[in-house]
């Protein structure tokens, strides 16, 4: 039997998983990261799930890959490994995802971190890349995400030393949303999850798909995508219900219709 | 314990005593009991039955800084990286004392120098007795306030007085410390170890995790703004109404007894 690498939690409409390797400080082996990726394409598809929130223990979100595998690694193997494929099904993910980082989020850990929509981090947070100390370079989007969320100067000092950066540094930088007490971190993702999850699940949908669009395509094309997404919701019982409550003075109903 | 230990320690009754023990030097550190030292804040770091930690000196001084005898700066040797022990040693120290979510009482029995005033005044409550003194002395040598001392005096005694603190290294007398607001209370020399320990007892029945909390919450607003700090207060307080602590405090002030707090 495998081992199960996630911890899943529900409450009301948000999804809680948490990475759960300790002995490993949340390596991010093959196995556990397809874990994480089915647990996320469930939540997808299940109607009672508005939001995702992604966490790991006080000390460690997650450091990084899992060292074993890459040194077995050939060009051979490189070439074929399915990681690209799960990596790629995360970042299909239609539902919003919110990181709640205590302690580190290394290499791939804080890949997962950039290719998540929302992070809330605590004081003992760090991020950083320390790919390059071994030879490597980041190959699940940290030098194009990083790039494209701090800047160039940012993204060349954190990838060429391998150093990573701490909690204010990243909020400085763009890198997070929010800081708070480390004890809390859990909490207040949860918080927002929720806040998100009570809105109308198509518009959820298309807004997070128009943001990412963003980073896609230039200006216009961004802006007539948008336009089209817009347009779709206007057919949408939600979007009728939302706007009724608004001038009715009273809480929206919404059926993800 | 060993005979060269440069620093011991003791704990009792909940309270984990520090004692910066190289009298001859004045307390003065080089890097072996900065290890010690380091070795020994672990202990109040990891031990949930440590709930104050007091840092006093042995003999006539309570810590004259850096040890300069370590130092080997004549002309014509390559010049030190004075650097290297701020970031190796004393900045480490210091950030350690200030997160330490427990009170720290410094009980200043002697002289304070340099860096050794610095640690005095990282206690979150420091006690001096009425022989002891501060000095800034890093002016005399070229060098500036280390250890947080560029911080800790405008913080405590406000711009004038910590420029001239810092620019003229003057002996400042405790009375003196007491008056310009850098610390809690003077005693009579003889009595300085009574009141600490006195006072030690009593905070180590205190509710401890929300004691860490104020500390925290202090700390936070020398850096923050009023928003941010209003903020960082309402975290903290969601923290301190989940303790075990503020539910024994409510329910002991309702039945009108005595609260007996477990620190946590």
């Amino acid at each position: 039997m495998q081992t199960d690498w996630i911890l899943a939690q529900t409450a009301n409409r948000v999804l809680t998983l948490t990475l759960n390797r300790p002995e490993v400080r949340n390596a991010l082996n093959t196995d556990c990261l397809e874990q994480l990726v089915k647990y996320l394409e469930q939540a997808d598809i299940n109607p009672d799930i508005g939001a995702v929130v992604i966490t790991g223990n006080t000390r460690f979100f997650a450091a990084g890959a899992d060292l074993k595998e890459l040194q077995q690694q050939t060009v051979a193997t490189a070439i074929t490994d399915r990681r690209p494929q799960v990596w790629r099904r995360f970042s299909q993910v239609t539902k919003p995802i919110i990181s709640a980082v205590n302690g580190y989020a290394l290499g791939a850990g804080f890949e997962l971190v950039l290719a998540s929509d929302i992070v809330i981090a605590g004081e003992s947070a760090r991020f950083g890349l320390p790919e390059i100390t071994l030879g490597l370079i980041p190959g699940a989007g940290g030098t194009q995400r990083l790039v494209r969320s701090v800047g160039k100067s940012l993204a060349m000092q954190m990838v060429l030393t391998g150093e990573a950066i701490n909690a204010p540094r990243a909020l400085q930088a763009g890198l997070i949303n929010q800081i708070c007490v480390d004890k809390l971190v859990v909490e207040y993702a949860q918080k927002i999850a929720n806040r998100i999850s009570a809105h109308a699940p198509l518009a959820i949908k298309a807004a997070k798909a128009a943001i990412n669009a963003a980073q896609e395509m230039s200006l216009s094309d961004g802006l007539q995508l948008e336009r089209q997404y817009f347009v779709s919701l206007a057919g949408t019982d939600d979007r009728r219900e939302g706007i009724n409550a608004f001038f009715e003075k009273r809480p929206p109903k919404f059926t993800g219709q | 314990m060993q005979n060269n230990a440069m620093i011991l320690t003791k704990q009792e009754n909940g309270v984990l005593t520090i004692t910066l023990n190289r009298p001859d030097k004045l307390n003065s550190f080089n890097d072996e009991m900065h290890q010690q030292l380091s070795e020994a804040l672990k202990i109040a770091e990891r031990e949930d039955t440590v709930r104050c930690l007091v840092i006093t000196g042995s003999g006539r001084g309570f810590c004259a800084g850096q040890d300069l005898n370590d130092r080997n700066v004549s002309i014509g040797t390559e010049t030190p990286d004075l650097g290297y022990s701020v970031e190796t040693f004393y900045n480490p120290l210091i950030r350690r004392l200030i997160a330490l979510p427990k009170p720290i009482i410094c009980s200043v029995n002697g002289v304070a120098a340099g860096a050794g005033a610095a640690i005095a005044l990282a206690g979150d409550i420091v006690i001096a007795a009425k022989n002891a003194n501060f000095i800034q002395s890093f002016c005399r040598l070229g060098l500036v306030p280390d250890s947080g001392g560029s911080w800790f005096l405008p913080q405590l005694a406000g711009h004038a007085r910590a420029m001239g603190m810092a620019l003229l290294g003057d002996k400042i007398s405790a009375e003196q410390a007491l008056q310009w607001g850098m610390i809690w209370q003077v005693t009579e020399s003889d009595a300085l170890a009574s009141t600490v320990n006195t006072l030690a007892q009593h905070l180590a029945t205190q509710p401890t995790y929300g004691l860490g909390l104020i500390k925290k919450a202090i700390y936070s607003a020398a850096t923050n703004t009023l928003d941010e700090q209003l903020d960082l207060e309402c975290d903290l307080q969601r923290l301190g109404g989940r303790s075990e602590d503020y539910r024994e405090g409510v329910d002991a002030f309702l039945n009108k007894r005595e609260p007996k707090f477990k620190g946590r």
